[in-house]
């Protein structure tokens, strides 16, 4: 009895260490689910709708990542993280990605232990007020008091920014971003500092949006990547080429209504592309028809650009600098052979 | 079952082998108890350290003098972005330490009122007490804190519409706004001034107390000790000519300048953590005066002591044995409770560390360093009542 309990409890131990060595890959297709980390309180990113149904860029991100690997885009589980929480979840293994508006920079990727893959928005940080002050650039903020996330880039750049022009500021550092927006939005502070998009985002569901506005400079460059741990190389890899395969079915025009359609293609890119000609999805360790099936399930980045932050949606921002590569943006993808 | 019992009950025979022997079994379960720990702990320190390693995470704590490049929004020393993360993390104790200290100075006087009035004869004063009690302690702090503060962010208006109910001072949603005193050396002595004062006062009292039980004549303390220390500063404010230039705050762009800010952050973090914690103070009040028996009370107005001699010399120092050790429970869940701050934007250090530990990535020393701050104040929190409590209690001759 008692040598039996012995061979359990070392049994039980190698197990552990065993699994805690495999890759997430494997650890994802057993659970049967991607656990995705998201911001969960901004619009047009990642906030759950009124029906409770997860809507947002970076939602949908992750749901092409479900799609790669299982089939089927709705084997997923959010997690909402604040920014304070989302590096240490993943890096704790909470998570398996995460799809959270977060900056690509030096010091993450490399004393974090974390890697970013290929870039699903770019963006940069700028500021808001309310249109009564008569505020018309960033310049006269001279004094003003600023609400601003606590771990985040912007809260580096906001104090560089006023460190270089040699104005004077007041933080008030808020975790929570819906408590945050709650004291600028009823004047305990003068502005909001944010990346642009989630300014955007938070303008759309004030109380009344028409009375803010969102000054012209922008003073950062905020690369947007969904991040993975270091040191799994196939799971980066999954993870870069699925966002990378939602750009390029954009320029080849595939899109979630034609590619079926396009199956029948003559293109010998496309036809790889789709899995028609095999090889691609055996290199990454899935099924040939991942990026149909992301295609088919998600759609294009075009499509979840427009679905969730583009014109005819209450944001109404103009693709920029996340227009594709041939039409004047930063969206590039790196060939699929 | 009381081990010493038995190995009272089964003394050591020669004849029995040595593995029989309750004291050496009891060493040995102590000594396995104790190997099982320390490798529990080595396990977890390895293992933790192999994961970092393998995910190239940094360790160590080289990271607290690199610049902070993040600003703090209020802070009792100079800070600014380009000081140290060391330097921002102590903004952060002091500021704990600040709410902390002002909390529980304040919770105590509130509590000890409140579970008085609990006790009062007057029906309404009972009832009222009672209810705030039931309300204060049945509502989650971190509510009351979300309550406080937006009751302060939507009731007052903005800057430029600030009321103005006294020449010079400001309430409006950036917090309250006072003058300033301006530099002057009198300051520093009459602070000199007060802690002399209180150093007097308290000589006197011993003297007077062994006085009285010399003598049996006693020497009105209180009195003395207040004209001592209200007199001593004000007699050197005087030397120096009474010195009362002050810096008025005015409008300036977006905010106050000039004057000092009490800012609704604090405000509301003191607000809600006072009127909470006082709830339970005001419980624990009232069980030590009802665990006083009512003959004391009898004895010694018998006596023919005055009330208030009553309350505090016979009353109070049997109360305080039983309010004591609960008291002090009270005031560190104050303390730790003033972490909630992160919510409602005050940077007390739980935020500072917060934040450090995010710009930096390194969580491992971030938590190991909120966990020794909050063990420091917590231990030293009851060692001083500890001491205070030996002092009060009951002396068995």
């Amino acid at each position: 009895m008692k040598r039996l309990k012995v061979i359990f409890v070392v049994a039980f131990v190698l197990a552990w260490t065993l699994s805690a060595s495999a890759g997430t890959l494997d650890e994802v297709k057993a659970r049967g689910y991607l656990i995705a980390g998201v911001n969960g309180q901004v619009f047009g990113f990642s906030m759950p709708d009124e029906k409770g149904e997860w809507k947002g860029l970076d939602v949908d991100t992750a749901r092409a990542i479900a799609a790669a690997i299982f089939g089927d885009a709705s084997k997923i589980k959010f997690v909402p993280l604040t920014a304070v929480q989302r590096l240490p979840a993943l890096q704790s293994k909470e998570v398996d990605v995460l799809c959270r508006n977060t900056t690509q920079t030096l010091l993450r990727e490399t004393t974090n232990g974390l890697n970013f893959t290929h870039v699903n928005f770019y963006d940069g940080q700028g500021f808001m007020v309310p249109k009564k002050l008569g505020v018309k650039s960033a310049k006269e903020l001279n004094g003003a008091t600023v609400c601003v996330l606590p771990g985040t880039t912007t809260e580096l750049n906001a104090a560089d920014f006023f460190r270089k022009n040699n104005l004077q500021w007041k933080p008030v550092v808020i975790e929570q971003t819906p408590e945050l927006n709650k004291a600028f939005f009823s004047g305990r502070c003068d502005v909001l500092t944010s990346d642009v998009s989630q300014l955007a985002g938070h303008r759309a569901v004030a109380p009344n949006p028409q009375d803010y506005i969102i000054l012209p400079e922008v003073i950062s460059k905020e690369p947007l990547a969904p991040v993975v741990r270091h040191g799994d190389d196939q799971w980066f890899d999954i993870v870069n080429w699925t966002v990378m395969a939602l750009i390029q079915a954009e320029e080849f025009g595939i899109t979630s209504k034609n590619v079926d359609a396009m199956l029948k293609s003559q293109d010998p890119e496309i036809q790889r592309f789709l899995g028609v000609t095999p090889g691609l999805g055996a290199a990454l360790g899935l099924d040939d028809k991942w990026a149909y099936n992301i295609v088919k399930q998600v759609g294009n980045y075009g499509e979840i650009f427009e679905r969730n932050v583009g014109p005819q949606t209450p944001l109404a921002m103009e693709r920029g600098l996340n227009a594709l590569w041939t039409k004047g943006g930063l969206m590039y993808a790196a060939p699929f052979r | 079952m009381d081990s010493s019992q038995t190995v009272a009950s089964r003394p050591f025979h020669p004849k029995e082998p040595f593995w029989l022997d309750p004291r050496f079994r009891a060493l040995l379960f102590q000594a396995l108890v104790l190997g099982a720990v320390a490798l529990l702990a080595w396990y977890l320190m390895a293992n933790t350290i192999a994961n970092l390693q393998r995910q190239k995470i940094a360790t160590g704590f080289a990271f607290l003098e690199k610049e902070a490049a993040f600003e703090i929004g209020e802070s009792v020393i100079s800070y600014s972005a380009a000081d140290t993360y060391a330097r921002a993390l102590f903004v952060g104790a002091l500021n704990t330490v600040k709410v902390a200290a002002i909390g529980i100075g304040l919770t105590v006087v509130l509590g000890t009122f409140i579970g008085i009035a609990r006790l009062s004869s007057n029906w309404l004063i009972a009832r009222l007490a009672a209810v705030y009690i039931e309300v204060m302690q049945d509502v989650p702090v971190l509510l009351q804190l979300f309550f406080w503060y937006a009751l302060f962010y939507e009731m007052l208006p903005g800057p430029r519409q600030a009321l103005n109910p006294m020449i010079g001072v400001y309430v409006c949603n950036r917090g309250l706004i006072v003058p300033s005193l301006n530099p002057h050396p009198a300051w520093r002595w009459m602070i000199l001034a007060f802690t002399a004062a209180m150093v007097a006062s308290w000589l006197l009292r011993a003297w007077a107390r062994r006085r009285q039980d010399r003598t049996g004549r006693p020497f009105p303390v209180f009195r003395t000790s207040l004209v001592l220390v209200l007199g001593a500063p004000l007699v050197t404010w005087w030397a120096f000519g009474f010195p009362r230039a002050v810096t008025l705050p005015e409008l300036q762009g977006f905010n106050f300048v000039g004057g000092k800010t009490l800012s609704p952050e604090f405000s509301a973090l003191l607000l809600g953590l006072v009127l909470y914690t006082a709830a339970f103070v005001a419980e624990i009040v009232r069980a030590g005066i009802q665990a006083v028996g009512k003959g004391q009370r009898e004895a010694a107005m018998s006596l023919g002591l005055r009330p208030a001699q009553v309350l505090r010399l016979v009353i109070l120092p049997q109360a305080l044995r039983v309010i004591i050790p609960p008291l002090t429970s009270q005031m560190l869940n104050l303390t730790k409770n003033s972490s909630l701050a992160v919510a409602i934007g005050y940077p007390d250090f739980v935020s500072v560390a917060n934040t450090t530990i995010n710009q930096t990535g390194q969580s491992i020393e971030g938590v190991a360093l909120i966990m020794a701050v909050y063990l420091f104040f917590s231990l030293s929190t009851s060692a001083f009542m500890n001491w205070y409590n030996k002092k009060a209690r009951l002396v068995e001759r």
